[in-house]
């Protein structure tokens, strides 16, 4: 593969394009729904109507509202069909001459679609995941071309740096600086890891990503790959997504047989291969270290850190760990340059963010917005606030590991510094709407609950701590703890916050806490009084008089 | 000036406890000249009085009885004793905890029908024999509980550490082996 | 060999490079808690009892793991941390079945020396008194799920020590349990070489040997560490 068979590929691609496209969602919420029945239908329908011609029925990845789904939206006049059933595929293709439809639609002009800001989600919903020339004809592989012709390693550690990207999997560290230790790091052998074990209750954004477009993982892990020295990556999805397992396998097979994957790509000295690992369903093995135990081959359990993967991960060698959203934008960065980047978002964090939007909202879905957007413009304007004329009461981010944002804050704006600061975090992108019929103690004992089953049983508080809170929890439930259990709960919180091993254990008692700073009389409503009355310490025996 | 009223109390439990306290010996004797012992297994006392001072607690919270009378307790004395290990962590009588809610059931089964040697029967008489708790429980999980003295027994020294601690006013502070398990 | 300059508790020590500061505190005669850490196999920070404070450092570190560096500032005995130690052993105490008093190794237990010397003289959180099975399959020992804390002190004594491979951990959470092979019973097992190192290595009465009753059981640590010392550094001295 040249530069010139790109351009090729492209132009060949935009050449054969049909007047008309019928783009019908192939991820997996709709297909869960018949929308392969609907594409199915629809091809049908237009071969039955002799468009053959003018009209191309395209699957694609995420349309983004999901709970519409199946999706259907015709190009170029916008029509977006929305619970199509393959029945209906009839009345779309006769609406493409000019008909009037009466099937249900949705408005893609509507703020749920407007307030969105596209990188990472540029092609979702847009181009045919699982063929290569589309990602191509929209400038895919062009960016690992430029970098692999005109840049030096270190030339793209410093865009990397320059554009203040941040990891997308939770933390926020930066993107930049990490790729720089790897960089530095001294060994002959190096490792580049995509982290797609996506486990948050209600996260669905990496599954898309990688339903929609692979190929995008597989250019940003590319580059990474030659910017950090690395020849063999590796991508961890958990085996829950097979769908987007077969997606990848697909992008993969095709990369390698044109030459953007293997040995000498773009004609340079630079090989990189890629191979999946597929996990076994511990949603411990997202933690980096229990993640790369469970590509070893061995049991996924969390190792203390440092070492830290960029010095010694993978079989020891230095490694590189970023999550899928991370990799997305990685080639637009290339592509569109750091200073295009780092004017998007706000001071501290740069860029957009994937949400994917649960819970009790009207629109739920795949939403990609600025950072900084504030958190009300996300559920109320575009999430279109609780359904049945309900009130959001609470917004949660960050899954287990995060926390409740009340009502109160909700014009907070999205970012790293700011979701903290409220005692939750950003997490992976996961955002569960909560209304006023939620009970936040119940949501504290649900995360409190997945995070019980889900430790490793390495080490005694995760294992054992999660165990208690858990029970305390239950019992301020069932209306049999008093004041001393909530006392007992809120120091468990923090012991188990402070000594836990790994990141699963560290920020299990976050949804107790963040639910205590705000709802704290939630909880004081359950307790009963205590018969014995306050606990005092130890009282002294009152002195013996006699012996005086 | 009053002597100072000291209570102690068996539940569940195998009385070991209350035989290491008679292994205090001559220190009986000390004792005896400095507090009054007001209700105790070993003198005749029907009702647990008013106004103790201090209890030492034997064996754990097996039955409704032991509830019952562990609830009077805390009402009438100032400072509780969890002495020894049934009544500091439940022990071999909380064993019977492992095999679950069905436990009871399980448990008058096993001793009333099945090992019986003559006349199989569960004693079902009300008044006669206090009805079994679902659950086994260390004293502190029902009232408050000042301090813990383990020990399956406690040594006759510990006893003897602890209580000369008492008698001389200060706050009774036990560490090291003294507070060993088992 | 190069020598670093640090402070544990205040006093200043050198240490070796490249040790960690549990080995540092060691030699100094600081004595950290631990429970895990067994001497001869590789360690695994699992049961954090051995946290220590460094300055400069928000998060508490296990000083079993973590190596030592030049003016490093160690404290390893704070208030904070022996309320940590003793909810540890609260929670560990809480969550199986530990009865001291009818144990195989009461008075030879690292988990019972530990709470008395802790000062943990009672746990506050409910038991879980959950239903583990005694796997008495073997000839010579036994292992009593029970008592069992997941140190894998044992496993880690199989592969490192005896690289036999017959003891591993299966589950997760509190539901992980040390299996034989592949969840097999102990006696059944064609790989384990009855060599009772793990029972040597264990900290509690979960491994035993065969026909010892209550208080009987004793680990001798001893035959590890000098097997491990004869290997390592070619040391034969008993």
């Amino acid at each position: 593969m040249t530069l010139n068979d790109l351009h090729q590929t492209k132009e060949a691609e935009i050449a054969a394009r049909k007047k008309i496209v019928l783009r019908c969602c192939q991820a997996a919420g709709c297909t869960s729904s018949d929308s392969k029945g609907v594409k199915e239908r629809l091809e049908k329908a237009v071969a039955e109507a002799g468009l053959q011609n003018e009209v191309e029925v395209r699957g694609v990845g995420c349309m983004k509202l999901c709970c519409e789904g199946p999706l259907v939206q015709a190009d170029p006049s916008d029509a977006l069909y929305v619970k199509v059933t393959p029945d209906n595929a009839p009345a779309i293709v006769a609406a493409l001459k000019g008909g009037r439809s009466t099937l249900a639609q949705a408005d893609p002009h509507s703020p749920f679609f407007t307030l969105q800001q596209s990188i990472v989600l540029t092609n979702c919903g847009v181009i045919d995941p699982e063929r290569i020339e589309a990602y191509i004809a929209a400038d895919g592989y062009q960016a690992l071309h430029e970098v692999l012709v005109e840049m030096t390693p270190k030339d793209v550690v410093d865009t990397i740096v320059k554009s203040g990207l941040r990891g997308r999997g939770g933390a926020g560290f930066p993107t930049g600086l990490k790729w720089g230790t790897v960089a530095k790091s001294p060994g002959v052998k190096k490792y580049i890891i995509c982290n797609a074990d996506e486990g948050d209750p209600g996260a669905f954004m990496d599954r898309s990503v990688l339903e929609s477009d692979p190929h995008s993982i597989l250019e940003g892990m590319a580059i990474a790959a030659y910017a950090v020295g690395a020849d063999q990556g590796f991508i961890y999805v958990r085996a829950e997504y097979p769908l987007a397992i077969s997606r990848l396998h697909n992008a993969i097979r095709q990369a390698k047989r044109v030459g953007l994957l293997g040995s000498g790509i773009f004609e340079s000295p630079f090989n990189f291969t890629i191979d999946i690992r597929i996990g076994a369903g511990a949603f411990v093995c997202g933690e980096e270290t229990a993640l790369m135990a469970s590509v070893e081959g061995k049991r996924g359990t969390p190792r203390p850190r440092p070492p830290f993967p960029a010095e010694r991960g993978l079989w020891d060698c230095p490694t590189l760990i970023n999550n899928v959203e991370t990799f997305a934008n990685i080639a637009p960065i290339l592509r569109r340059g750091a200073d295009w980047f780092a004017g998007i978002g706000t001071e501290k964090s740069k860029g957009t963010k994937v949400f994917a939007l649960a819970g009790k909202i009207q629109n739920t879905g795949l939403i990609e917005v600025p950072m900084g957007t504030p958190l009300s413009t996300i559920v109320e304007h575009m999430g279109g606030g609780a359904p049945d004329g309900g009130r959001i009461k609470a917004v949660q981010t960050g899954g287990p590991s995060g926390g409740c944002i009340p009502r109160q804050h909700l014009d907070t704006p999205v970012d790293y510094e700011s979701l903290t600061k409220l005692g939750s975090i950003m997490g992976s992108g996961g955002m569960i709407v909560m209304d006023e019929t939620t009970r936040m103690v119940d949501v504290a004992r649900f995360f409190m609950e997945f995070c019980m089953d889900e430790s490793c049983g390495k080490c005694i508080p995760c294992r054992a701590g999660t165990v208690q809170m858990h029970h305390l929890l239950e019992k301020i439930l069932a209306r049999q703890a008093t004041a001393r259990d909530l006392a007992k709960l809120e120091e468990l919180c923090d012991m188990v916050k402070n000594t836990s091993l790994c990141g699963l254990g560290q920020t299990a008692p976050n949804p107790v806490l963040s639910t205590l700073r705000f709802f704290r009389h939630e909880y004081e409503e359950l307790l009963q009084p205590d018969p014995h009355g306050p606990r005092t310490p130890a009282t002294p025996v009152p002195p013996l008089t006699a012996a005086n | 000036m009053e002597r100072l009223k000291i209570a102690t109390v068996w539940f569940g439990g195998c009385a070991g406890c209350h035989m290491s306290f008679l292994d205090l010996d001559e220190f009986l004797i000390d004792l005896a000249g400095l507090v009054d012992l007001v209700y105790s297994p070993i003198i005749d006392c029907k009702e647990y009085p008013e106004n103790v001072d201090l209890c030492l607690i034997e064996g754990a919270i097996c039955n409704e009885d032991n509830l019952e009378l562990l609830h009077k307790i805390r009402a009438r004395t100032k400072v509780l004793v969890s002495f020894g290990d049934c009544a500091v962590t439940g022990n071999v009588p909380a064993m019977r905890n492992q095999l679950g809610p069905d436990n009871v059931a399980n448990v008058l089964q096993c001793a009333y029908i099945e090992h019986a040697q003559e006349n199989p029967r569960r004693p079902s008489t009300a008044g006669i024999v206090p009805a079994l708790l679902p659950r086994v429980m260390p004293v502190h999980e029902v009232v408050a509980v000042e301090y813990f003295l383990p020990g399956c027994p406690p040594a006759a020294a510990n006893i003897k550490a602890f209580l000369t601690q008492v008698l001389a006013g200060t706050t009774p502070q036990l560490s090291g082996r003294q507070i060993k398990f088992g | 060999m190069a020598a670093k300059t640090l402070t544990i508790d205040g006093t200043q020590i050198s240490a070796e490079n490249h040790i960690t500061v549990l080995q540092a505190a060691t030699e100094a005669g600081v004595k950290i808690p631990t429970l895990c850490h067994l001497e001869g196999v590789y360690d695994v920070g699992a049961c954090r009892l051995c946290l220590v404070e460094v300055k400069g450092t928000a998060k508490l570190l296990p000083a079993c793991t973590t190596r030592v560096y030049e003016g490093m500032e160690v404290a390893t005995d704070s208030e904070r941390l022996r309320k940590y130690r003793r909810m540890t052993l609260e929670l560990l105490f809480a969550e199986r079945n530990h009865v001291c008093a009818v144990c195989v190794s009461n008075g030879h237990c690292e988990l019972q020396t530990l709470a008395y010397s802790l000062g943990m003289d009672h746990v506050r959180y409910d038991y879980c008194s959950p239903k583990w099975g005694v796997d008495a399959t073997h000839r010579l020992f036994g292992m009593d799920h029970n008592r069992c804390i997941l140190c894998t002190r044992c496993v880690r004594a199989c592969w490192h020590i005896e690289g036999a491979g017959t003891k591993n951990v299966a589950g997760r959470g509190g539901k992980s349990m040390i299996i034989t092979d592949l969840n097999e019973p102990w006696g059944n097992s064609e790989t384990c070489t009855a060599c009772g190192k793990c029972v040597s290595a264990c900290p509690t009465g979960a491994l035993s040997a065969k026909g010892s009753t209550v208080s009987e059981m004793q680990h001798d640590r001893s035959k590890l560490e000098f097997i491990v010392n004869a290997r390592e550094k070619k040391q034969w001295s008993v």
